[in-house]
């Protein structure tokens, strides 16, 4: 269903959705108090009443597909089932609400989540010391490259400003670089997909500060060299940083910290299974070399004698990445679900999320070109060149997906495969789901030879059909308003 | 296991389909040699028995009391719709939303909340919301940078500590400069900022740290009248009553959502409010969601309205080193936490939340004040004045204000803790000349009754003290 009201037309002068207690104190007047000359004329907030406000969101809610809902197969975002326990245990009031500056001897249970997770991730990637600031994955990404800046400048090695990414990479990875000051030099990936050794050893230099890789890389491979290009780019002065996105494939059975990496973030809403909420809050943990460990932002969370604590204790970090110390009610739902699996279930996790990755590839190769052939990790990229000679495109076959019931997958990422569809079915996700889902993909082929047509105007069975995002860009509307305003607003920028 | 469908004859089947003889095989991709040895060293796994009583435990070693703490993350009170709305799984279980056809319901309740957040702040436009109120100050102060072409960021002292330190990260991280000064006691003297032709912006945060108002006409003309940037962070939450960074022409807005509607969980998540000028919209970081029409009519004819990410060439996934931030997320749950939050609070509700702060912390202001054997400074503008006094307050202040202590904080504050009462933050963690003074909030929250008792036991512990003393 498709809602066409926004809240701001429901709005009615008088009504509203909860009741406030009048004051049990004598008061003056606010004038008094704040000055007349600060106060506001206006408030354009909408009024309605308390049905209003839940019916409206409740319909909102049902346009949303969702993992509740069905088959999310999104390469690279690991949309894996969210247990309810872990929203249940890690939601209640005693750590809602717990102040940050509450004094430390009133937060012990939600200080030693922490520090367990630290230790946690510690074990699960092979490295020393971890922060739980950073509040997303493109936060560790910039926390980790400024510990590498710092590292850098205290070795009297500021002259390095360049960062290399393949061309495979995530868009945050240069994006981030750049935000700390480095110049970004992109490497071609060789024909097997991987890290091409000579293309590396070519950009390589005094000037090199780091190498950003994801491994297993974007398009499922596991950068099998790995140790020569640690090798490589350590004897160049430079630190490889490990994008843990694709960390799912690897649990119990590889531990960057153990081959070479000097650091990496987590993505606690993609491995560790908290949920994604329409877009965050996410976690982006970091983890380092020993070596490192003096960097981390301030403060970490420690332990002595049985009492847990914020260590602020740390003269050479880089400071803060967070107004606080990270989204701790994200970190507890991620301890909880740690805690659930325990060593053999987490290798379990990334053995079926492997497994499923193969199964559904062996099913859909028949049907799509995959350019990198042979044994995947957790995704696989597939591609719609064949498809797109009949006129449909990778888009097309993800807007038909919508029909049949299912999301679609990541497409057109990596930017190296044409017409590119990223699929990561996750562990969460049982055989006859897989299937239902390559039988879609099969069927969708097909009608792509017979019937094109019916796929580039997918999907018929939606909430709402395509949409013009081409004038949503041009003429920019970001906000709602009355319509008797509307002529005038809104002029677009440039 | 639970959330592993997979049977064993499940993993035969389609060991079969692949033509691997086991799932090890699968991993014989990774090289022998880098294969880690031996099991995770975790703890064994638990049950959801199991996991509820070790929560149990936890909780129990948290104590939840009637806090006077602020500093930034407040105690205001939540709505029962905004845990009924966000604990819906069509919302929390929910992807970013890449594909509009099956995710209107995330992309119009962030458009709704971007309408919001500019009503709220007074400003044009509004992205999706940041990290937290840090971090989107931090965005605005590279923002303003890449506006200008100027490398200097001047920060008022009165700005958030945490949020400075923040702020001294990024600066050092992407090269720019960072000046902190202007302070006078508890609010910002403008004549005491220096700018010049190099300063992107000035920085100033309205109700300020310290709960007092600033004079933002100062602010306006020292910013503009270098060609500088204004940027302002403030409390949502106030903006109930007071005048909005708009009405003083800030040309970015940023605050901490996380008063409307959000738990304080020990900090995070919070919601990085991120409003400013249309001239700048092509410069903001962050996702933001535009309104549109389908493309093909519907059976009826009907062009439908709909909603979609927009302006995606400034973001990280298209532009990658050119984009205009890294960042590749909103606070999406948090955001539409805060939109049901002022949906159900409404314009009157929201004013009659910050009326009662301003009520409630007055109350406990001038209660303290009027605590026996002590002198009260009037209208202190400065700190110092106040020697020896148990209360400084500023000229106007909206639910926030500092108490200058005899005693130490660290010791008064056990005190109320002995009484289940949490006090404020003590100063001179943050300011040295500041040792000795409390930064005491009152929100919607704290009845006459917690007020009362926190008076009392800051006077009992005033006696206690002096007992020991003669002792």
């Amino acid at each position: 269903m498709s809602v066409d009201k926004t809240i701001f037309e429901y709005s009615s002068p008088g009504r509203t959705g909860v009741t406030l207690p009048e004051p049990d104190v004598p008061t003056g007047s606010v004038d008094q108090y704040l000055g007349a000359e600060n106060l506001r004329d206006d408030l354009a907030l909408p009024e309605l009443s308390q049905i209003d406000v839940i019916r409206h969101f409740t319909r909102l809610s049902c346009a949303n597909y969702s993992v509740d809902r069905g088959f999310y197969p999104l390469g690279s975002c690991t949309m894996k089932y969210n247990p309810k326990i872990n929203e249940e245990v890690a939601s209640q009031p005693a750590f809602a609400e717990v102040h940050p500056y509450a004094d430390q001897s009133l937060a012990q249970g939600t200080l030693r989540a922490l520090y367990e997770t630290q230790e946690f991730i510690k074990a699960i990637t092979g490295f020393e010391a971890v922060t739980l600031q950073p509040p997303a994955g493109a936060q560790g990404e910039f926390t980790a490259m400024m510990i590498f800046k710092r590292h850098h400048e205290r070795a009297g090695q500021s002259h390095r400003r360049v960062v290399i990414v393949p061309d495979s990479s995530h868009g945050t990875n240069p994006a981030t670089a750049a935000r700390c000051g480095y110049a970004v030099v992109k490497v071609a990936s060789g024909s097997d997909g991987q890290v091409d050794l000579d293309a590396l050893r070519s950009e390589l230099s005094d000037e090199t500060a780091a190498v950003m890789l994801t491994n297993p890389n974007t398009l499922g491979l596991f950068e099998a060299n790995i140790e020569k290009v640690s090798e490589m780019v350590h004897e160049a002065g430079a630190l490889l940083y490990c994008d843990g996105a694709n960390m799912n494939a690897v649990m119990g059975y590889y531990r960057p910290g153990d081959n070479g990496f000097d650091a990496m973030h987590l993505n606690l809403h993609k491995t560790f299974s908290t949920p994604h909420g329409g877009g965050g809050p996410g976690s982006g943990p970091v983890a380092v070399k020993k070596y490192l460990e003096p960097y981390l932002p301030v403060p970490t969370v420690g332990c002595k004698d049985g009492r847990y604590y914020l260590d602020y204790d740390r003269p050479d970090s880089i400071g803060r990445v967070h107004g606080f110390y990270g989204n701790a009610a994200v970190v507890l739902r991620a301890y909880a679900y740690i805690l659930s699996l325990g060593a053999d279930g987490l290798k379990a996790v990334s053995e079926n999320a492997v497994l499923n990755a193969n199964y559904l590839l062996c099913r859909i190769k028949t049907a799509y070109e995959v350019p990198y052939d042979g044994r995947c990790m957790h995704e696989f990229v597939a591609s719609a060149a064949k498809q797109k000679e009949r006129g449909v495109k990778a888009l097309d076959i993800a807007k038909r997906l919508i029909d049949f019931g299912f999301h679609p997958p990541t497409i057109y990422f990596p930017l190296i495969v044409p017409e590119a569809l990223m699929i990561e079915p996750t562990e969460t996700e049982s055989i006859e789901t897989l299937d239902a889902f390559a039988d879609a993909m099969l069927a969708i082929a097909r009608e792509a030879e017979t019937e094109p047509e019916t796929v580039r105007c997918a999907p018929h069975d939606a909430p709402i059909r395509r949409l013009d995002e081409a004038e949503a860009a041009r003429h920019p509307q970001l906000r709602w308003t009355p319509p008797a305003a509307r002529k005038t607003d809104n002029s677009p920028a440039s | 296991m639970a959330y592993i469908p997979n049977t064993e004859s499940d993993r035969q089947r389609m060991l079969e389909r692949i033509g691997a003889s086991s799932v090890a095989e699968l991993f014989e991709q990774i090289p022998t040699e880098l294969h880690m040895r031996g099991t995770l060293s975790l703890p064994a796994p638990m049950t959801e028995i199991e996991l509820r009583q070790h929560f149990a435990e936890l909780a129990s070693a948290n104590r939840s009391y009637a806090t006077f703490l602020g500093a930034g993350i407040y105690d205001h009170y939540i709505p029962s719709t905004v845990p009924a709305i966000i604990g819906r799984a069509e919302f929390y279980t929910c992807y970013t939303p890449y594909q509009p056809e099956i995710s209107q319901g995330t992309l119009q309740s962030i458009f709704e909340f971007q309408t919001l957040i500019c009503d709220l702040t007074g400003m044009d436009v509004s992205n999706a919301s940041l990290y937290d109120g840090a971090t989107a100050l931090a965005e605005a102060a590279l923002m303003a940078s890449s506006i200008t072409g100027r490398t200097e960021w001047v920060v008022s002292e009165c700005v958030n500590p945490a949020y400075r330190e923040t702020l001294r990260t990024y600066a050092w991280a992407s090269g720019h400069t960072l000046v902190e000064a202007g302070r006078e006691g508890i609010v910002t003297d403008f004549a005491k900022l220096s700018v010049g032709s190099h300063t992107a912006c000035v920085i100033v945060q309205n109700p300020n740290f310290f709960g007092s108002l600033e004079t933002m006409a100062d602010a306006e003309k020292l910013a503009h009248g270098c060609g500088a940037l204004l940027v302002v962070s403030s409390d949502p939450i106030s903006l109930g009553l007071l005048k909005p960074p708009g009405a003083y022409d800030a040309d970015i807005a940023v605050a901490e959502g996380q008063p409307l509607g959000i738990p304080m969980s020990f900090g995070g998540p919070g919601l990085g409010l991120f409003a400013c000028k249309q001239q700048y919209v092509r410069q903001m970081p962050g996702r933001v969601v535009g309104a549109t029409t389908a493309l093909a009519p519907t059976d009826e004819g009907e062009c439908k309205r709909g909603y979609v990410l927009t302006l995606q060439t400034r973001e990280q996934h298209i532009r990658r080193e050119k984009a205009t931030s890294n960042i590749c997320t909103n606070q999406g749950l948090c955001a539409l936490a805060a939109t049901v939050y002022l949906s159900t609070l409404g314009k009157n509700g929201l004013r009659k939340v910050a009326e009662l702060c301003v009520a409630k912390s007055h109350y406990l202001a001038d209660r303290i004040a009027e605590l026996p054997e002590l002198s009260v400074e009037k209208v202190p503008e400065r700190v110092s004045d106040a020697s020896g006094d148990f209360l400084t307050r500023s000229r106007a202040f909206f639910k926030e204000f500092v108490v200058k202590c005899p005693r130490p904080v660290a010791q008064i504050n056990e005190r109320l803790r002995e009484r289940g009462i949490i006090g404020g933050l003590d100063l001179g963690r943050f300011y040295a000349d500041l040792a000795g003074c409390m930064l005491v909030c009152a929100t919607e929250k704290r009845t006459r009754e917690e007020m009362d008792a926190f008076v009392e036991t800051v006077r009992c512990a005033q006696n206690d003290t002096a007992a020991e003393v003669l002792r």
